[in-house]
């Protein structure tokens, strides 16, 4: 990991009597996109109005590329912020708007101008600085927004769910953009989002927070697989929780059956007695009539199911089992869509598995 | 039976009529209009038609005449008045406006949300008593031997009474900033309510300090409140009469006072009617050059 741009050691804010950030520890490299997940009243945008300066630190410290924030305006600190509502000028027109935080700059009026009309283009927005604000898309607005702290340079730009605005088709061009944009100007992006989802899609490192403290920091692909609790798991994707007991590194799962485990899959620890199984429905398939397997196989009734048409979502009962598992399948020639009340057998392997106590 | 058939379709006209959008449009406004109609516009067009009349003893002379626009315009001392009321309304619009900002930014951005409301209705409060009293209790204030000078004297810091406080334009100018900050409150209060906070945060993240986001972001957003404000208080305090008559003395008389004088006094309605008519062209004038100005340096901006 390189260097740290932001380190943050016993973070704590207090409202009153309201603890929102409570003992953040936290490092961010340079030059990282890093997403801060969590469902609303998480403590996520408190955490990132902090690092802008917006809000300040009840207690422990904030070192922004090594320098102490304490009482530091967020005017004089090296970050910029998208703003949820974008917080266009709307008295300004877009050139103005981009070109706000340069009035203070050494540049030359013509440097400033060709330095504005970079960044539209940069967002793909050239040609449109001489229209009015107030006229402009929501996706325009997001990009002009973009424009404008980039054009400053910052060492970290802080983007608060920037994309909950957009309907899905721009949002998910946005996601890859802003990526693409990332990597272009390799300044370390500060995303906040509660989309699981985009989290995944976007960063290299994602810290899942819950009542205003960090549950897990992981990469996305270990955040997926390996989720450190049960309510990250919940949280991140689909999963079913099937009751399991424990004995030794030997677990009973109902409805699947007896399964050794590995220490790796047992992320609060393995004690002997009860315990959850959790199983992402992707990692179950359903047997279809000929396909057979070397993966271990329980025998279920189809319950319930979804079709989405590229997917199809069943929920299935297993035999000695209360609670239906999710098992997604993929639509393919010659693969049929099962009905409710049919029979179905169901692969899975002692691997997918992931055991909280 | 022709007769009848008509009949029966003028009823049936008349009830489709009475069923539709347009006759429950104006059955909705009727009142207002009504309303605006005879005590708006009547009295409007009834001073613009005795302009142009003459007094003939006690009689009206209706025959249509342009003699007393050219008296008014001719006579010097018209002239002044009117001048010296836009003076005074431009002085007590900036005084007003000036002072009025302030308190609208303190509730706006200082006062909890859920204590503005109760904010603005006491800024209300002087309006529970009436005008008149609010205006003689500033001669109490103002007075030779007022609150103020007494207060002064006792704290030896004037040896004589100030005499510029009170029965001149000076006057006139306090008394009707106080009695309009209400008016000029209100109206910048709502358009500093109606910043968005985001932007100010915006304007500080983009590196300007608290007192230049005031002047790149707050003001600017916050001048049609402004705008408003200046006219709500300059267009009625050009034609106020109360106030100068009994703060004003001699030389803070304004052309409201002669108005006055020429319907009351010298029992010339016509004359009267004129300066009125000048008063309000004059006031009108102003108001438009001032929008006028004001969307070009809005433009300008842009």
């Amino acid at each position: 990991m390189k260097s740290p741009i932001i380190h943050l050691t016993g973070v704590h804010k207090y409202y009153g009597d309201y603890h929102a950030l409570r003992g953040i520890d936290l490092d961010i490299a340079e030059g990282e996109f890093f997403s801060l997940l969590g469902p609303s009243g998480c403590g996520k945008t408190t955490l990132l109005r902090t690092i802008a300066g917006f809000e300040d630190v009840s207690d422990g410290t904030l070192l922004l590329d090594g320098k102490d924030m304490e009482g530091v305006a967020p005017n004089r600190r090296p970050t910029n912020m998208v703003f949820q509502s974008y917080a266009i000028f709307p008295h300004l027109s877009v050139a103005q708007n981009v070109g706000f935080g340069l009035r203070r700059s050494s540049m030359s009026k013509e440097a400033k101008a060709r330095a504005v009309g970079e960044a539209l283009e940069m967002v793909g927005l050239g040609g449109y600085g001489n229209r009015a604000a107030h006229a402009l898309s929501g996706g325009q607005r997001q990009r002009v927004a973009l424009a404008r702290a980039l054009i400053l340079k910052p060492r970290v730009l802080l983007l608060d769910e920037p994309l909950s605005a957009l309907d899905k088709k721009l949002r998910e061009q946005m996601q890859n953009e802003l990526r693409r944009l990332q990597r272009q100007v390799g300044i370390t992006f500060i995303l906040v989002t509660h989309d699981q989802e985009e989290a995944l899609i976007m960063s290299d490192r994602i810290a899942v927070m819950f009542e205003g403290e960090i549950a897990q920091l992981a990469d996305p692909q270990t955040l997926y697989r390996r989720p450190a609790t049960r309510r990250v798991a919940e949280f991140i994707g689909m999963m079913t929780f099937l009751p399991a007991t424990v004995r030794g590194q030997e677990v009973e799962v109902a409805g699947l059956g007896r399964a050794e485990v590995e220490a790796e899959q047992c992320p609060g620890g393995l004690s002997d007695g009860d315990a959850h199984a959790g199983i992402r429905p992707e990692l179950l398939s359903i047997l279809f009539p000929g396909e057979e397997t070397t993966r271990r196989v329980a025998e279920g009734v189809v319950e319930e199911l979804t079709y989405y048409g590229d997917m199809t979502y069943y929920d299935v009962r297993l035999e000695g089992c209360e609670r239906p598992v999710t098992i997604s399948m993929k639509n393919m020639p010659g693969r049929p869509v099962l009905e409710r009340g049919a029979p179905a057998r169901v692969a899975w392997d002692a691997r997918s598995l992931v055991i909280f106590g | 039976m022709g007769g009848n058939e008509v009949l029966a379709e003028r009823a049936r006209n008349w009830g489709r009529f009475a069923r539709s959008d347009a006759a429950r449009g104006w059955l909705l406004v009727s009142p207002t209009a009504l309303y605006a109609l005879l005590l708006l516009a009547a009295p409007l067009a009834t001073v613009l038609a005795f302009s142009f009349w003459t007094q003939d003893f006690l009689d009206i002379d209706r025959t249509f005449t342009l003699n007393n626009y050219r008296e008014a315009l001719a006579e010097p001392l018209y002239r002044e008045l009117i001048l010296r009321s836009v003076l005074i309304a431009g002085a007590v619009t900036l005084a007003t406006v000036v002072l009025a900002y302030p308190i609208a930014y303190f509730v706006s951005f200082h006062v909890r949300p859920e204590r503005k409301s109760m904010w603005i209705f006491l800024i209300t409060i002087p309006f529970w008593t009436s005008y008149l009293i609010r205006v003689f209790l500033w001669k109490v204030i103002l007075g030779f031997n007022g609150v103020v000078n007494t207060s002064l004297q006792g704290l030896g810091l004037i040896e004589e009474p100030l005499s510029f406080i009170l029965y001149n334009p000076n006057a006139v100018v306090i008394t009707l900033a106080h009695a309009f900050a209400p008016f000029a409150i209100l109206p910048i209060f709502v358009a500093l309510e109606k910043i968005d906070r985001s932007l100010l945060e915006a304007s500080r993240d983009l590196g300007e300090s608290r007192i230049t986001t005031f002047f790149r972001v707050t003001l600017p957003l916050s001048v049609p409140g402004v705008a408003a404000a200046v006219l709500i208080v300059f267009i009625p305090t050009v034609g106020d009469y109360v106030t100068p008559r009994l703060v004003g003395g001699p030389d803070g008389l304004m052309i409201a006072n002669m108005i006055q004088t020429q319907f009351l006094r010298l029992n010339n309605a016509p004359m009267g009617a004129t300066l009125s008519v000048l008063a309000m062209v004059t006031v009108g004038v102003i108001s438009l050059v001032f929008l006028a100005l004001l969307a070009r340096w809005l433009r300008v901006k842009q």
